[in-house]
């Protein structure tokens, strides 16, 4: 029996510094972060490597203002080029009103109902819906029911539907990043709910705002499958405009010569891949610089 | 604050040159269009010049055949809008059958047979009074391939093919298909079930489309075939001839025996009947409602008249002539 008791002897004390050993695992810690930043900077390195060396040879102003051609060396990606920007503008020009409308009720004005909680989970899980869904939607409704057909308007909306809830998200974090001593102060000097929202929480949460719906637009302009599915094209020789059927994007042109044979389709295919890297980069770049002029005179 | 509106500046930079660049090559692209636009039209010369517009979708299979008539055509009639998809031969035929689309591209004839919970395309079509020609435009051989350093697949019946493909199979060695293999694990690479080269090979391979094992590595892009095969002395896959000859240093075609002994793939055995049964052919399927206008009906006549210049360049085999005269006549007849 007295071999069960406590072990009285022998246990650990109080105390122990064991300043090596918490060392050890700090710096196995910061390890494990660089390594795990390091994996992902060789793949990305590795991607940029291979796109680069088999796609820029083919990059030339040709290529730029070319249109598709059976032979690689001739062809051209004008019409995907406009139609990505196209059809990317026409998405923020969609989903920015609406997106925010969204988030500003939600954040700012609807009361914390169980009703409220379910569409906010809603929105959330809408988010992680595949995107392919998107474009059946987007085919049944926009294409076919509202006579829209295989035009970029149809598959605009479509990506507009896709990106609304990152939209959503995004500006709702923004608004809630605003402190409420914000709010508080704005109702103290007397200002209506609507004076608040448009003179004092818009503002501070703008930088957030526009840096989530420019990103949501790169997203929308890297989908090739739900446009796909809408009906866009692969051969496409002119300039496509909004309501007239027929026009294609890059990840399009870049799957459909991907998926070729010959090894000179994969060449231009990697150059297009490029020029799509390129575009991302430019509104990436605009959202960096919206956010800094944005919060210069922010300061709370 | 400074670091990162500096970084802000140098991408506003960057953007303003590329902006410009691309402006300078919009202003330049039309010369430059008409510089390359070459003459090889015969008798394309139409009075007066055609406008509208020709959608085409359908096999992506057909497609590079489609682009390059579509390509030369346009050059010739730079009035009329062509595009063509590629959303695959079923997914064509469904917007085909819905009047969203002019022509159809084919890898394999329209289905006619109802089945019990889904109707036939054909029937599809006919119940929204769309009616069509079946043109055919050209040949394309189903490959058998395995591995460069494969030394005993050289010749391969169709009975073996079907043990190795048919569902249910077991074979998972090759000695399982004839004891001169040797005993070694046979890795398979196929299309997937979407694709209508599964459909045509599960035909007449294995007696049923869509008749196959499922324990294989499927892929629908043709290239990650290629790839997989390349990469296993054991492998063995099928797809299109386009994708063989591309890629000959690293892959290599089985002779198919049918039962009058082996036949490599190739053209002139395409064309002289003899490689059987994985020669198949392609088609068109243009709508007899948009056959009306005349810049589809152009559009199909250039397509029948020129296409035996494009099948080479794009990896495949000419019809034989009497598919295509056959064509021409069914064209004709349904213009008058």
């Amino acid at each position: 029996m007295s071999t069960a008791s406590p072990p009285a002897v022998g246990a650990r004390p109080r105390f122990e510094p064991q300043i090596a050993r918490r060392k050890l695992a700090g710096t196995s810690f910061l390890g494990a972060c660089m390594a795990a930043i390091g994996l992902l900077l060789l793949a990305l390195v590795l991607l940029l490597y291979d796109v680069i060396t088999k796609g820029l040879p083919y990059i030339d102003l040709d290529f730029i203002t070319g249109t598709p051609s059976r032979r690689p060396e001739q062809a051209g990606i004008l019409p995907a080029l406009v139609g990505s920007i196209e059809i990317g503008l026409m998405v923020g020009a969609i989903s920015f009103p609406l997106g925010v409308a969204a988030a500003i009720y939600l954040e700012e004005y609807a009361a914390n109902t169980l009703f409220n909680r379910i569409l906010r989970t809603n929105i959330s899980n809408l988010a992680g819906v595949p995107s392919i869904v998107y474009g059946i939607f987007g085919l049944a409704l926009f294409a076919r029911a509202l006579q829209l057909g295989r035009s970029p308007i149809a598959a605009a909306l479509t990506l507009a539907l896709l990106i609304m809830p990152v939209v959503i998200i995004a500006t709702m974090e923004a608004l809630r990043s605003v402190p409420d001593s914000q709010r508080e102060g704005a109702y103290a000097l007397g200002a209506t709910r609507w004076q608040m929202v448009r003179r004092s929480i818009l503002p501070a949460a703008a930088p957030g705002i526009m840096t989530g719906i420019i990103l949501a637009m790169a997203r929308a302009i890297g989908e090739a499958a739900p446009i796909i599915v809408v009906g866009a094209a692969s051969f496409v020789t002119f300039l496509p405009t909004p309501f007239q059927e027929g026009f294609t994007v890059l990840p399009i042109q870049v799957y459909q010569w991907a998926s070729r044979p010959q090894d000179a389709f994969h060449g231009i295919a990697a150059a297009a891949i490029l020029v799509l890297l390129v575009l991302m980069l430019l509104l990436n770049g605009l959202a960096i610089i919206v956010r800094a002029r944005l919060s210069r005179h922010l300061q709370w | 604050m400074t670091t990162s509106r500096t970084r802000g500046l140098a991408l506003l930079a960057t953007a303003a040159f590329v902006i410009a660049a691309c402006g300078g090559g919009a202003a330049t692209a039309p010369t430059s269009g008409a510089t390359t636009a070459p003459t090889m039209t015969p008798g394309a010369t139409a009075a007066a010049p055609l406008s509208g517009a020709v959608n085409i979708d359908g096999s992506s299979t057909v497609y590079p055949i489609t682009e390059a008539v579509a390509e030369e055509f346009q050059k010739a009639n730079s009035g009329v809008k062509v595009t063509v998809a590629f959303a695959g031969t079923g997914g064509g035929f469904k917007r085909f059958c819905n009047n969203e689309t002019d022509m159809n591209d084919a890898s394999r004839p329209i289905k006619t047979a109802d089945t019990a919970d889904a109707k036939s395309e054909a029937t599809l079509c006919k119940d929204a009074g769309v009616s069509y020609l079946e043109l055919g435009i050209a040949t394309d051989a189903l490959s058998v391939v395995v591995n460069k350093n494969n030394t005993w697949a050289t010749c391969l019946t169709t009975a073996q093919l079907k043990l190795m493909w048919d569902q249910g199979s077991t074979v998972s060695t090759w000695n399982q298909v004839d004891p001169m293999f040797p005993a070694e694990p046979i890795k398979l690479f196929g299309p997937g079930p979407d694709s209508g080269t599964f459909d045509y090979f599960t035909e007449v391979i294995n007696g049923k489309a869509k008749q196959s094992r499922s324990d294989y590595t499927p892929s629908e892009d043709d290239n990650a075939l290629v790839t997989g095969v390349a990469g296993d002395k054991d492998a063995l896959g099928y797809f299109g001839f386009a994708y063989l000859e591309e890629n000959l240093d690293k892959i290599k075609a089985v002779a198919i025996d049918s039962g009058k002994g082996c036949v490599e793939p190739s053209a002139a055995n395409v064309n002289n009947g003899t490689y059987k049964p994985l020669a198949r052919p392609l088609f068109i399927y243009p709508s007899t409602r948009a056959l009306l206008r005349p810049e589809v009906a152009a559009f199909v006549r250039y397509y029948l008249d020129n296409v035996n210049t494009f099948v080479d360049e794009t990896g495949y085999i000419e019809a034989q002539p009497d598919v295509l005269a056959k064509s021409k006549a069914a064209l004709e007849a349904a213009l008058k």
